[in-house]
C-alpha cells in the first residue's frame, strides 16, 4: 500500500484536531435562548420603540457579557407599528417560534390589549414594558401577562392629586383619543375628578387621524375651562396645543404619559412652555443604577434615550433572571416571571395576582424652556414661574417665560 | 363667548379647512380629467410640499435670509421654489408610476398610485432627519405683522391676521388656477383632453404636454397647500398626507369628479359638514368623520356624478 507523503499526513492530522476542538468548544458553548422584543419600530412611535428596543438589547448584552449567565441570550425584535392587527401578527410570530421562551411586549395600549389572548393561547410569557391601560393586566387572569410599568389608574390619581388637591384647579375640559388608551385615561381621570367634586365642563373624543381640532377647541373656548386635559399621544397632543394657542385659549394644558416625549417640546417650542404631564417611574438620574444605565446606553447606541427605555431594560432583566432560575422552558417561565419580586433600575418590581407591578412610581413633569423638568425641581413648583392656568385663575395675563 | 360667536368661529374654522381641502381636491379632479385615474399619491405630494417648505426654510435660515429687508423676497422664494419642486416631482411621479398604468384597468392605476403614496411617505420618514417625529413649522407670516396686535376680535371671535392671510392666499390661488384653466391656451388644451382625449389630439393638442402641465399644476397646488397647512397648524408630520388624500378625493367626488368648481364646492361642503357635526351633534367630535363620509356615501348612492358633475363616472 502506498504511503501518504508526510506533509499530507500532518495536514490531515491538523484538520482532524481542529475539527475535534471545534466540536469540543461547541459542546462547551452556552445554549442560546431567544427572547422577543415587540414594540413600534416603524411608524409614528418608532422613536420610542427603537429606544426601548435598544434598552432591551442592552440588558441582553450585559447578561451575555456578565460571565455569570448560564445561557447565551439573543433578541428577536418584532415590529407592531402601534397597530393592533400588526401587533397580533408579531405576537403570533413570536409565539410560533419554539426557540423564543418569553417576550417583552408593547408600548401602545390598544396593541397590548389585543395580544393578551395570543400570548395566553400559546402559553408564552409577555412582560409589558410601556402600555398603561389597566385592563391589560386587570382585565384578565392570564398568568402569561405581567407588566413592569404602572397603569392609568395610578397615573390619573397622581395627576388629580397634583392639579386639584395641590394646585387648586376646578374647571376641566377633557379631550381624549378614541382608542382604548384614550378612553382609559378619560375613565380614570373623570373618576378622580368626580371623587374630588371638580367640575367637568365638556368631554370630547378625537380620532388619531384627525389633524384639525379648531371646532372642538372653539366650543372649549366658550366654556372657559381652567384646565384642558388630554388623554392621548404626542402627535395629536402637539396639534391640539398648537391650535389652542392659535385660538387664544389661555387654559392650562395637562397631558399624560402619552405626551412625555422630546418631540412634544421640539415640535411646539415656546408653545410647550408650562404644559404638565405624568410619567411612570422617576427621572433617570434619580433611579438607582440609572446614571450607569444611561451611560452604558449612550456608549452603545446613537438614538436618544426615551421615557420608557428603563422599563424595557427592567423587563429584559426580569425575563433573564427567570430564565437563569428555571431554564428556558416556556411553562416554567410563565410561573417564574409571574412570581417576580426583585429590584431593578425602576425600583421594586413585584407582580400582584394580576401580574401588575404594584409598586410603580409616578412623576409629574412640566415643560420648562423646551425640556421636561420633574415638577418638584421646576421653577413652576418653586414659584419663580407661573403656570398659564394659574395666571388665568388669578385673572392676570400670562407672560410666556420660555427661553430656548 | 356666546352661541353666536361659537357659530361664527366654527364657520371660520370650516372655511379655513375648506380652502385646504379644495386645493387638494382640485388636483384630484384635474388628474381624473386628463388621465381618468385616481391619483392617491396626491395626498403625499401635499405632505412632501410641507417638508420641502421646511427644508427651504432651514436652508434660508442658514444663509441668513430669514430677516431684514430681504424677508418678503425670501417668503416669496419659499413658496415659489416649493411649488416648482413639487410640480416637477409631480411630473416625475406621473412619468414613472402613473402614466404607464393609465391605460391598464382602473384597479392597476389605483394600486400603483397607492404604492407610490406609501413609498413617498416612508421615504420622508426614513430619510428626513428624525422623520417619524412631529416637526415644528415656523410661523413665517408672524414677522409681517410684528408691531401690530396680530389679531382682532369681532363679537368674541378671535381673528388672527396671519390666519386671514393664509385664507387669502388659498382663495387667490384657487381663482388664479380657475382663470388659467378657463382663459389660456394650455387651459383650453387641458379642458379639451379632459373632454375627449382623442379628438383633442386630432385637433393638434399635444396630449403628453397637457398631461405634464396638469400634473405640474396639481402637484404644485398640493405643495403650496402643504406650506399653508404648516403655516396654519405650525406642525407637520410624515403621515399627514394619508387622510388628506382620502378627504381631498371625497371632496372631489362630492363636488363632481372632473369639475374644478365642483372640487372647490366639495372641499367646503366636506369641511363644513365636519365642523358642524363636531360642534352640534352630542359627542360629535367622535362622529364628525362618520357624518362627513356618510354624506359622501349619500352622494355616491343618490347623485354619483356629484354636485356639479355632468356625466356618470365609473366608481372606484
Amino acid at each position: 500500500m502506498p504511503r501518504l507523503p508526510r506533509t499530507i499526513t500532518a495536514a490531515l492530522t491538523a484538520l482532524v484536531l481542529i475539527a475535534a476542538m471545534g466540536l469540543f468548544s461547541a459542546a462547551l458553548a452556552k445554549e442560546t435562548v431567544k427572547v422577543s422584543f415587540i414594540g413600534p419600530l416603524t411608524g409614528k412611535h418608532a422613536k420610542m420603540g427603537l429606544s426601548c428596543k435598544n434598552a432591551f438589547q442592552l440588558a441582553v448584552d450585559q447578561w451575555n457579557a456578565s460571565g455569570k449567565n448560564k445561557y447565551e441570550y439573543e433578541v428577536v425584535a418584532l415590529d407592531d407599528e402601534c397597530v393592533p392587527a400588526k401587533g397580533v401578527q408579531a405576537a403570533t410570530k413570536a409565539c410560533s417560534d419554539p426557540d423564543i421562551v418569553a417576550s417583552a411586549s408593547h408600548y401602545c395600549s390598544m396593541v397590548a390589549i389585543t395580544t393578551t389572548e395570543v400570548f395566553h393561547r400559546f402559553g408564552l410569557s409577555s412582560t409589558v414594558w410601556g402600555a398603561v391601560l389597566p385592563a391589560i393586566t386587570y382585565g384578565n387572569e392570564y398568568k402569561e401577562i405581567c407588566r413592569v410599568n404602572g397603569t392609568q389608574v395610578e397615573q390619573n390619581k397622581f395627576n388629580a392629586e397634583l392639579v386639584v388637591d395641590k394646585l387648586g384647579f376646578n374647571k376641566f375640559c377633557i379631550i381624549h383619543d378614541t382608542t382604548d388608551y384614550g378612553r382609559g385615561h378619560l375613565e380614570y381621570f373623570e373618576a378622580e375628578l368626580k371623587a374630588r367634586n371638580a367640575e367637568i365642563l365638556g368631554v370630547y373624543g378625537v380620532s388619531m387621524e384627525q389633524k384639525d381640532f379648531s371646532t372642538i377647541l372653539s366650543k372649549i373656548k366658550s366654556l372657559n375651562p381652567e384646565v384642558v386635559y388630554f388623554g392621548g399621544l404626542t402627535p395629536t397632543g402637539v396639534l391640539i396645543k398648537s391650535q389652542m394657542d392659535k385660538l387664544g385659549i389661555p387654559a392650562q394644558f395637562l397631558g399624560t404619559s402619552g405626551i412625555k416625549a422630546d418631540d412634544f417640546n421640539s415640535a411646539l417650542a415656546r408653545h410647550a412652555e408650562g404644559v404638565i404631564c405624568m410619567l411612570d417611574g422617576a427621572p433617570i438620574e434619580n433611579l438607582e443604577g440609572g446614571p450607569e444605565f444611561a451611560a452604558a446606553y449612550a456608549k452603545a447606541f446613537d438614538t436618544p434615550l426615551e421615557a420608557y427605555a428603563p422599563f424595557a431594560y427592567s423587563a429584559g432583566n426580569v425575563i433573564m433572571k427567570a430564565v437563569e432560575k428555571v431554564g428556558p422552558d416556556r411553562a416554567k417561565l410563565v410561573d417564574a416571571i409571574d412570581k417576580t419580586d426583585t429590584y431593578d433600575i425602576i425600583g421594586h418590581i413585584h407582580f400582584n395576582e394580576y401580574g401588575q407591578n404594584d409598586t410603580p412610581l409616578v412623576t409629574a413633569y412640566v415643560s420648562q424652556d423646551g425640556k421636561w423638568v420633574p415638577w418638584e425641581d421646576s421653577e413652576y413648583a418653586s414659584g419663580k414661574r407661573m403656570l398659564p392656568g394659574l395666571a388665568l385663575k388669578k385673572g392676570v395675563e400670562w407672560q410666556n417665560p420660555y427661553t430656548p | 363667548m356666546g352661541t353666536e360667536a361659537v357659530i361664527i368661529q366654527i364657520l371660520l374654522n370650516g372655511f379655513m379647512l375648506g380652502v385646504q381641502y379644495a386645493l387638494i381636491a382640485v388636483g384630484f379632479t384635474l388628474f381624473f380629467g386628463v388621465l381618468d385615474i385616481i391619483n392617491f399619491s396626491h395626498g403625499d405630494v401635499f405632505m412632501l410640499g410641507a417638508f420641502v417648505g421646511l427644508t427651504l426654510i432651514n436652508l434660508f435660515t442658514k444663509l441668513g435670509w430669514m430677516g431684514g429687508g430681504i424677508y418678503p423676497l425670501t417668503l416669496f422664494m419659499i413658496f415659489f421654489f416649493c411649488m416648482l419642486i413639487t410640480g416637477f416631482l409631480g411630473i416625475l411621479f406621473e412619468r414613472f408610476a402613473v402614466k404607464p398604468v393609465s391605460e391598464s384597468p382602473p384597479l392597476m392605476s389605483l394600486l400603483a398610485t397607492l404604492g407610490l403614496a406609501i413609498a413617498i411617505r416612508e421615504a420622508v420618514r426614513l430619510f428626513y432627519p428624525m422623520g417619524s417625529e412631529s416637526k415644528r413649522f415656523p410661523e413665517l407670516l408672524a414677522p409681517i405683522f410684528a408691531g401690530t396686535s396680530k389679531a382682532f376680535e369681532i363679537k368674541g371671535v378671535l381673528l388672527r391676521y396671519d390666519t386671514l392671510l393664509i385664507f387669502g392666499i388659498g382663495v387667490a390661488v384657487i381663482i388664479v388656477v380657475s382663470l388659467y384653466i378657463n382663459k389660456t391656451m394650455i387651459g383650453l388644451g387641458i379642458r379639451a383632453v379632459a373632454q375627449d382625449s382623442e379628438a383633442a389630439m386630432m385637433m393638434g393638442v399635444n396630449r403628453d404636454m397637457v398631461v405634464d402641465v396638469t400634473f405640474f399644476i396639481g402637484s404644485a397646488l398640493a405643495g403650496l397647500t402643504g406650506i399653508l397647512n404648516g403655516l396654519f397648524y405650525n406642525t407637520v408630520i410624515f403621515d399627514m398626507g394619508a387622510m388628506a388624500a382620502v378627504i381631498g378625493f371625497s371632496a372631489a367626488v362630492i363636488g363632481g369628479l372632473g369639475n374644478i368648481y365642483g372640487a372647490i364646492i366639495g372641499g367646503f361642503v366636506f369641511a363644513l359638514t365636519q365642523a358642524f357635526s363636531a360642534a352640534f351633534i352630542p359627542r360629535g367630535s367622535e362622529y364628525m368623520d362618520v357624518v362627513a363620509f356618510g354624506v359622501l356615501i349619500i352622494f355616491l348612492v343618490f347623485k354619483p356624478s356629484g354636485i356639479l358633475g355632468e356625466k356618470m363616472h365609473e366608481r372606484v
